[in-house]
C-alpha cells in the first residue's frame, strides 16, 4: 500500500530560510575513498566517561573487531574500521575547536580489509525485542544525525514507544550525507525501519523529510510498501530537522525541551542510523564507517563518501582538491550548528556528517557586533518560542538567574536569531557562554553543599560523642558510690562483680556504635 | 589554515545590517514628509536639513565623551531617524534655537545618559518633543493652515526668516491657526458633528484639510514597512483600533457633546506617524506580541483621552511615553511561553 494522501503537518514555529547548497555534492553516487595510511578511532565513551580497551599497541585486528567498550550497558562499543596492526594507544586531536586530545587507537590498515562479522540475522521478523537491543549495542551503533547518542539507550527494555519518527529533514544547507544515502540505499533504510519498529515495538514510522529532496522523496516512496510506514513531505524551512521540532511538524505534540521525546513515546532515528542497523543485524557488520559530505566552494570536487570511522579529516580534502591558500574556515557540520576544526589532523567521527571547507567569500567574517535594538527578528526566527533579545541583555549582564526564568535552557543553540540579527550579535555564544556560567555554578553549589553535609555530620557526631562520655561518666560515678556504701553489705562481692559486668557490657555498646558510626562516615565519603 | 580566528556556530550569517533597515524607514517617511510641505510649505524640510546634521554632530559629540567608536554608531542611522522624526512633528514656523534644543534633549538626554542606543526607555524624539511642549506651549501649538485654505502658504523666504526667528507679528498670524482637532474642541457643545464639518473651513473630505493627506502619506510609509517586515502589525493595529474604538463610543452618533468622528482621529494630527513610525520604535517598546497589544491599546486610549479631556491639542508624544514608561511592566506580565511549555 503506498500513501497517496499527505498527512497534515504543522508549520514549524519561527524558522528561517536558507540557501540549500546542496546539488554540488549530489552530482555523483556516494564515493569510497582509498584506504588512509593510519585511522584514528577515539574510544572516549558518552559524557567523557573512560573506556576499557581490549586490544593492546602491536595486536593485529580484524575489521569490525572490537577495541573498546564502556563500564556499562549505556556504554558504547568502539570497533576496528579496518584490518590492520594497532600502532599506539594515546590522546590524538578530535575535529572540535578547542583542539582537545582524547584517548584514540591508532591503527594502520593492512589493505586486506578481512572482516570478523557477528552471527547476520537475515530474518529479523522472528527476533525479540531483547535480541535486536542486544545486537544494536553489540555493533556499537550511534545516531549518525549528529550527536553520535548511543542508539540501544533508546530502545532500552521498558520504554514504551508508540511512534518511530525517521528524521531525514537535513535541513542544515551544504549536508547532503542522507540524501545520498537514501537515494542509494532507501530500501536497506526502509529495512532498518523495520527493524527498529520490532525492536521498539511502535506501531508506526513517520519519516519527515523536507520538500527539496524530490530525487530521495521518489526512491523512497518507490520502496515503501509497508503500511506501517508513512511519508511526510515537509516545508523546508529551518531547523525543521531539530528533534522536537520534527516531533511537532509531524504530530503537533510538543515536548519541552527537559522532556526527552522517548519519555513521550517518541523514538527519533536518522536514516543512516537505520541503515546501520540494518546492516548490523541482517549482515552482522559493526559500525565502521558512515557517510559524510565532503564540500565548500575550498575544494576543487564535492562529494559524499562512505568513509572509514576515523579516517583523517585531510585524507578527504586532499581527495577533494583542497586549495589550502582559499580556506578560511574548515567546519564538521552545517554553517550553522557546526563546529570548526581547529586541526587537519583530527579524523572523521560518527558526529562528522559534513566536512565543510570555505572560503571566505563563501561564508564571510562576522560583521562588527552593533548594540541590539531590540527589532524582534531573533523572536520571529526562534523556533523554540523564545525571546533572544531579552536572553541577550541578561546574559550579557551576567544575571543568569534572570536569563534562567526566561528559559535559557530551552535554547537549542540552532543559531536562527544570530544568523538574521541586523546588528550581528553573535547571540548564540552569550547563551552558550551563560549556560556554561550557569552550569560551573551549579557545581560549585553542589561542592559545596556535600561539604557542608560532611562537616554538619561530622560535628553531630562529635556532639553524640560528646553527651555519651558524659553519660558514661555519670554512671561511673554513679557507680562507684554505690559500691562505695555497699562496701559493708555481705553482697559487696557480688555486686562489684555485677558492676564489672555492666561496665564490660556498657563497653561492648559503646563500640558498636562507633564501628557503626565509622561505618556510616566511610559510606558517606565514598571509597 | 589561513585565518587564525576560531568562531563558534552559527558560521553563516544575513547580510542585513541595521543601518539598511534605518533607510528603509527613512524612505517610508518621505510620502508623509511631502505632504507636510505641499500642505503647510517649506518650514518641515528646513528643520529636517537642520536636525539631521546636528544630530550626527552631537551624536558624535557624546559617543566621544562616552568614549565609543564614533564612525561604527553614526552608521546605524539612528541619529538620523530620530531628527528626521523630530522633524516631522514640529510645528513649520519653529525657530531653529528650539530645535536644536529639542534635538539636544532627544540625543544627549533621552539617548546617551541612558546609555546609549539600545539602552534608551523612552522614544528620543518624543522626549524631545514634549519638552519643548511643555516649556514653549505658545511656539508649540501655532500650527499653520494649510495651503488649501490659505492660498497663501509662507514662501520659501518666510519659512527661512520663521527658521531665524522672526517673531510672531501681523504678518505670522496670516498663516497660522488651529488645527481642526483644536478647532474642533473649542467649539465643543455648542453645534451638532455635521454642523460643526459643514461650517468648518478647516474640515476636508474625511479629516482635517491637508491634515487628512498627510495623515495618508504616513500610512502609505507605514504600509511599506508592514510589507517589508521592518514592523510588526500589532502596535499600529492596535492603536489605530482603540482610537477608532474609543472615538465612535464618544463620537455619540454626532451629537453636539460628540468627541469626533472615527475618521475624523485616526487622520488628525500625528495618529499615523505616531503608530506606525513612533510607537513601533522597537527600543522603546513593549516586546512579545501580546504585549505589544496591550502597548498599542495603552497608546491609542491615552492619544484619544489627552485629545478629548486635556488642554493640549494633540497627545501622541505624551501617550507613546506613557506606553515607554509601561513597557517594561507589560513584558514582565506578557512574557510568551516557549515551544512544549505548558505553564
Amino acid at each position: 500500500m503506498t500513501v497517496t494522501e499527505q498527512r497534515r503537518v504543522w508549520p514549524l514555529p519561527g524558522g528561517i530560510y536558507l540557501e540549500p547548497h546542496k546539488a554540488q555534492s549530489l552530482d555523483s553516487a556516494i564515493g569510497k575513498p582509498p584506504l588512509p595510511q593510519q585511522l584514528v578511532l577515539c574510544v572516549t565513551q558518552p559524557d567523557s566517561a573512560n573506556a576499557i580497551l581490549d586490544v593492546q599497541a602491536g595486536d593485529y585486528v580484524l575489521k569490525g573487531q572490537l577495541l573498546a567498550h564502556g563500564m556499562d550497558d549505556t556504554g558504547i562499543n568502539i570497533h576496528a574500521s579496518t584490518s590492520g596492526t594497532v600502532l599506539a594507544i594515546r590522546p590524538h586531536v578530535l575535529p572540535n575547536t578547542s583542539g582537545f586530545e582524547e584517548l584514540c587507537v591508532i591503527l594502520q590498515p593492512d589493505g586486506e580489509e578481512r572482516w570478523t562479522r557477528m552471527p547476520p540475522i537475515p530474518d529479523f521478523t522472528q527476533c525479540s525485542r531483547e535480541i535486536i537491543y542486544a545486537r544494536i549495542q553489540q555493533a556499537g551503533i550511534r545516531g549518525l544525525g549528529g550527536a553520535a547518542f548511543p542508539s540501544h539507550a533508546k530502545l532500552a527494555p521498558g520504554s514504551r514507544i508508540h511512534t518511530l519518527v525517521l528524521n531525514a529533514c537535513e535541513c542544515e544547507p551544504f549536508i547532503s550525507c542522507d540524501e545520498a544515502l537514501l537515494k542509494q540505499y532507501a530500501a536497506d533504510v526502509v529495512t532498518g525501519v523495520q527493524i527498529l519498529l520490532q525492536a521498539s515495538h511502535a506501531v508506526r514510522c513517520l519519516i519527515g523529510i523536507e520538500d527539496n529532496k524530490p530525487a530521495a522523496i521518489n526512491t523512497l516512496r518507490a520502496v515503501l510498501t509497508d503500511p506501517r510506514i508513512e511519508l511526510v513531505v515537509i516545508p523546508a524551512q529551518y531547523p525543521s530537522g531539530a528533534e522536537r521540532q520534527l516531533i511537532y511538524t509531524l504530530t503537533g505534540i510538543t515536548i519541552a525541551t527537559e522532556t526527552l521525546p522517548v519519555e513521550k513515546g517518541f523514538l527519533c532515528h536518522n536514516p543512516a542510523t537505520a541503515l546501520a542497523v540494518m546492516r548490523a543485524v541482517v549482515f552482522g557488520e559493526a559500525m565502521v564507517s558512515r557517510v559524510t559530505t565532503v564540500t565548500g566552494a575550498a575544494l576543487a570536487t564535492s562529494g559524499n563518501f562512505e568513509v572509514l570511522l576515523g579516517t583523517p579529516i585531510n585524507e578527504l580534502l586532499l581527495l577533494c582538491g583542497i586549495d589550502t591558500t582559499q580556506l578560511s574556515r574548515l567546519i564538521s557540520g552545517g554553517p550553522l550548528m557546526g563546529t570548526q576544526i581547529a586541526n587537519l589532523e583530527a579524523p572523521v567521527m560518527a558526529t562528522t556528517n559534513c566536512v565543510l571547507a570555505t572560503t571566505a567569500a563563501e561564508l564571510p567574517a562576522a560583521l562588527p557586533e552593533q548594540a541590539c535594538i531590540r527589532c524582534g527578528f531573533c523572536v520571529a526566527a526562534c523556533p523554540v518560542l523564545l525571546q533572544p533579545q531579552v536572553l541577550y541583555w541578561h546574559t550579557r549582564q551576567q544575571a543568569l538567574a534572570a536569563a534562567t526564568a526566561h528559559h535559557l535552557h530551552d535554547c537549542i543553540e540552532c543559531g536562527a536569531c544570530a544568523y538574521v540579527c541586523p546588528s550581528h550579535i553573535p547571540l548564540v555564544q552569550y547563551f552558550r557562554a551563560a549556560k556554561a556560567a550557569i552550569h560551573i555554578e551549579q557545581a560549585h553549589v553542589a561542592v559545596a553543599n556535600t561539604s557542608r553535609e560532611r562537616f554538619e555530620f561530622h560535628q553531630a557526631r562529635g556532639h553524640e560523642e560528646k553527651l555519651r562520655q558524659e553519660q558514661r561518666r555519670a554512671e561511673r560515678a554513679a557507680l562507684s558510690q554505690q559500691t562505695h556504701e555497699q562496701v559493708p553489705d555481705a553482697n559487696g562481692a557480688q555486686a562489684t562483680i555485677a558492676a564489672a559486668l555492666a561496665r564490660v557490657k556498657a563497653k561492648k555498646i559503646e563500640q558498636s556504635v562507633t564501628a557503626n558510626t565509622n561505618k556510616q562516615n566511610n559510606g558517606d565519603t565514598g571509597p | 589554515m589561513s585565518s587564525g580566528m576560531l568562531n563558534s556556530s552559527p558560521h553563516g550569517h544575513q547580510r542585513v545590517v541595521v543601518s539598511q533597515l534605518m533607510q528603509q524607514v527613512l524612505l517610508a517617511c518621505v510620502p508623509g514628509l511631502t505632504a507636510l510641505v505641499f500642505f503647510f510649505g517649506w518650514g518641515t524640510l528646513i528643520n529636517l536639513l537642520w536636525l539631521i546634521p546636528l544630530a550626527l554632530l552631537l551624536e558624535a559629540a557624546a559617543l566621544r565623551m562616552r568614549r565609543r567608536p564614533v564612525r561604527i554608531h553614526l552608521q546605524d542611522y539612528s541619529a538620523v531617524i530620530t531628527a528626521t522624526l523630530l522633524a516631522l512633528a514640529l510645528p513649520p514656523t519653529l525657530p531653529w534655537w528650539l530645535s536644536l534644543l529639542g534635538i539636544a534633549v532627544a540625543i544627549i538626554v533621552a539617548k546617551h545618559l541612558s546609555g546609549g542606543l539600545g539602552n534608551n526607555p523612552f522614544n528620543p524624539a518624543m522626549t524631545g518633543y514634549a519638552v519643548l511642549l511643555v516649556a514653549f506651549p505658545d511656539y508649540m501649538t501655532r500650527w499653520l493652515l494649510p495651503a488649501e485654505i490659505n492660498h497663501n502658504l509662507p514662501s520659501l523666504i518666510d519659512s527661512l526668516q520663521f527658521f531665524a526667528g522672526r517673531e510672531p507679528d501681523a504678518g505670522i498670524d496670516a498663516f497660522t491657526g488651529a488645527t481642526l482637532l483644536d478647532s474642533f474642541r473649542q467649539q465643543q457643545g455648542a453645534q451638532l458633528f455635521s454642523e460643526f464639518w459643514d461650517t468648518s473651513l478647516l474640515a476636508g473630505q474625511w479629516s482635517g484639510e491637508g491634515w487628512e493627506w498627510v495623515n495618508a502619506g504616513f500610512l502609505m510609509g507605514g504600509l511599506f514597512l508592514l510589507y517589508k517586515r521592518i514592523i510588526s502589525w500589532h502596535i499600529p493595529v492596535s492603536v489605530l483600533a482603540t482610537l477608532a474604538l474609543l472615538a465612535l463610543i464618544f463620537h455619540d452618533g454626532g451629537s453636539s457633546q460628540s468627541q469626533g468622528s472615527p475618521l475624523l482621529h485616526l487622520f488628525a494630527g500625528g495618529t499615523m506617524l505616531g503608530a506606525f513610525f513612533i510607537a513601533t520604535d522597537p527600543v522603546t517598546a513593549a516586546t512579545a506580541k501580546r504585549g505589544q497589544l496591550v502597548y498599542g491599546t495603552l497608546i491609542g486610549t491615552i492619544i484619544f483621552a489627552l485629545r478629548t479631556w486635556s488642554s493640549y491639542p494633540d497627545g501622541v508624544a505624551f501617550a507613546v511615553l506613557c506606553g515607554n514608561f509601561a513597557a517594561p511592566l507589560i513584558d514582565a506580565f506578557t512574557k510568551p511561553r516557549p515551544f512544549g511549555h505548558t505553564s
